[in-house]
């Protein structure tokens, strides 16, 4: 009983909502207005426009956005693992009385708001700004580096820089659980510290380690703030700008919506993978 | 003898200076003494107040405060009782109706803010067309993601609580509403206060959803404010905003913090319940 008002509201604002989605991608273009028709019954549904954005995504303009996607997104995560797990490891094993100041700090961008955070880049990131100083005072380059117009390695360490703390947490809770005991009988049983790391560490922290890469990788893909603000160079467009394009921007709306479809599939299909490959790591640990 | 382990330790701060600077930086130019937001020309709060250009003069600047203000406090005023119902009935909800709806409460949390982001804004257009685009919409749009951390906080908290106490009301002649009222609300009453403030940092936070369904400048909020004007000139007035915003956050998370702390007295406090 007490919970329907909040069913109830979840079933009006969030499933309906979805089906809305469905009903503008597969609806009709009024012949009169030219303006797109949303179809709620699926027994009308018109495929037209989901199949042209299909077209474009296997083969026309939209392969290279997804593509672009696919592989900004996947660098990000890369370069996420690279970072965040020896912070997290240090952190949950090594870094002793400094252990509560170090996660307070490493928790602390979580509680700024992310276009701060952004801005606060893009000061830095200014042809005369700060980065170009140093980097110009210690000769690392010759001439200032051009890093707001249309720079991809901007944009993939904006997102790193924009995401990564939500990485770091998950991994840092199960590396942190770790029985310490175990990695003593490894060394024990004559595993040397690499070997203990490799073979006890590594396969019991697979679980966070999927878990952060799904908590990060999914808002990665739907983000175009972070694209627009250190970029906003069609260069470097990726998916979730081309959905904002066409719903916001536009009269094209079914287009966007097809889109907004078919990136939720792959999403879909990515978290079904998380879901099996962490099943599978789970049974591995126990 | 274990050898130090100097080369995590330096990742470690190399990290942690490089994801807190910029932002000090940032905070650190609201507070500067002239147009620039890269040269630093001594200390002063005319972007706070005072000067034409300031946060409380510049009246789009006030607008977009007072815009995530009162967004915010909406949501919060809906999401909270909302959540903390669903909560409670979800608790005494068996079997697959229930686990199905439980499993509703989590899917906001794991949906891509762009995907809910054009979900609502494509029903608020061509469905529910009674709600207008603006602060109306928004707050629905905000209380729709923020009610899942109020139901997920409280059941973790109505976890371990467990049944007895209100089973001991109940054979102690209360009635099952005064059990809850007279039990339940009070133990619960740390978590739903952190439910409300994370609501509300995450309602003052949000941009996507904001964004999607703001369609013009009345209802612009500090995150649109900031994505806006990157593009066009922007002077240490919005470092400003921004710091208010962090100021607003950070106050709200310390002060859930401590209500929480204040949860195990609570349960101490249970014998004076009459």
């Amino acid at each position: 009983m007490l919970a329907a008002p909040g069913t109830l509201w979840l079933v009006l604002l969030f499933a309906v909502p979805f089906y809305a989605i469905a009903a503008v991608a597969f609806g009709y273009t009024d012949p009169v207005f030219n303006a797109p028709v949303p179809e709620w019954d699926p027994r009308y549904w018109d495929f037209t426009a989901f199949s042209e954005i299909l077209a474009r995504s296997v083969s026309g303009d939209l392969r290279p956005v997804f593509l672009r996607t696919l592989l900004y997104v996947a660098l990000a995560l890369g370069l996420c693992v690279a970072i965040g797990y020896p912070v997290a490891y240090y952190v949950a094993r090594h870094a002793g009385r400094y252990r509560a100041l170090l996660l307070g700090l490493i928790l602390a961008p979580w509680w700024v708001n992310y276009l701060t955070r952004m801005l606060a880049w893009l000061n830095l990131l200014q042809d005369d700004g700060y980065v170009n100083d140093l980097l110009l005072f210690t000769r690392i380059v010759d001439e200032p580096v051009r890093w707001l117009s249309g720079n991809p390695a901007t944009v993939v360490l904006a997102l790193v820089y924009g995401y990564i703390p939500f990485f770091i947490v998950p991994l840092f809770a199960t590396l942190d659980r770790i029985d310490p005991l175990l990695l003593e009988a490894a060394r024990d049983l004559g595993c040397s510290g690499r070997g203990a790391f490799w073979h006890v560490t590594l396969p019991l922290s697979r679980p966070g380690l999927l878990t952060a890469s799904a908590i990060t990788a999914l808002p990665m893909f739907g983000d175009y703030y972070t694209n627009t603000i250190v970029s906003g160079s069609p260069t470097t467009t990726m998916i979730a700008n081309q959905i904002e394009f066409y719903l916001l921007g536009g009269t094209r709306k079914e287009l966007g919506a097809s889109l907004v479809l078919l990136l939720s599939a792959l999403l879909m299909a990515l978290m079904v993978y998380y879901l099996i490959s962490s099943r599978r790591a789970e049974e591995g640990v126990s | 003898m274990r050898r130090r382990p100097w080369v995590l330790a330096s990742v470690t701060w190399a990290y942690i200076v490089w994801s807190l600077v910029p932002i000090l930086v940032a905070i650190q130019f609201s507070f500067n003494d002239g147009r620039s937001r890269s040269t630093w020309q001594g200390f002063s709060l005319q972007w706070y107040f005072g000067s034409s250009g300031s946060v409380a003069e510049d009246p789009s600047l006030r607008l977009a405060l007072v815009n995530s203000l009162v967004v915010a406090g909406l949501t919060t005023l809906i999401a909270t009782p909302l959540g903390v119902a669903m909560a409670l009935g979800l608790s005494r909800w068996r079997g697959r109706t229930g686990r199905v709806v439980g499993g509703l409460t989590l899917l906001p949390l794991a949906t891509p803010e762009i995907v809910m982001g054009s979900a609502l804004y494509l029903v608020f257009t061509n469905l529910y067309l009674f709600v207008p685009l603006g602060q109306p919409a928004q707050v629905i749009g905000h209380v729709t993601f923020s009610v899942s951390y109020v139901v997920v906080i409280v059941r973790s908290r109505l976890a371990s609580i467990g049944t007895d106490y209100e089973e001991a009301a109940r054979d102690l002649g209360c009635g099952r509403l005064t059990a809850v009222r007279l039990i339940l609300l009070p133990l619960l009453a740390p978590a739903v206060f952190a439910g409300a403030m994370i609501v509300f940092a995450s309602s003052m936070d949000d941009f996507v959803i904001s964004a999607f369904l703001s369609p013009d400048a009345s209802s612009v909020t500090v995150p649109i404010k900031l994505y806006s004007s990157v593009r066009n000139a922007p002077t240490p007035a919005l470092n400003a905003l921004a710091t208010l915003l962090v100021l607003a956050s950070v106050l709200a998370l310390l002060l859930g913090w401590l209500v929480q702390r204040r949860g195990p007295l609570q349960k101490a406090q249970i014998s004076k319940v009459p």
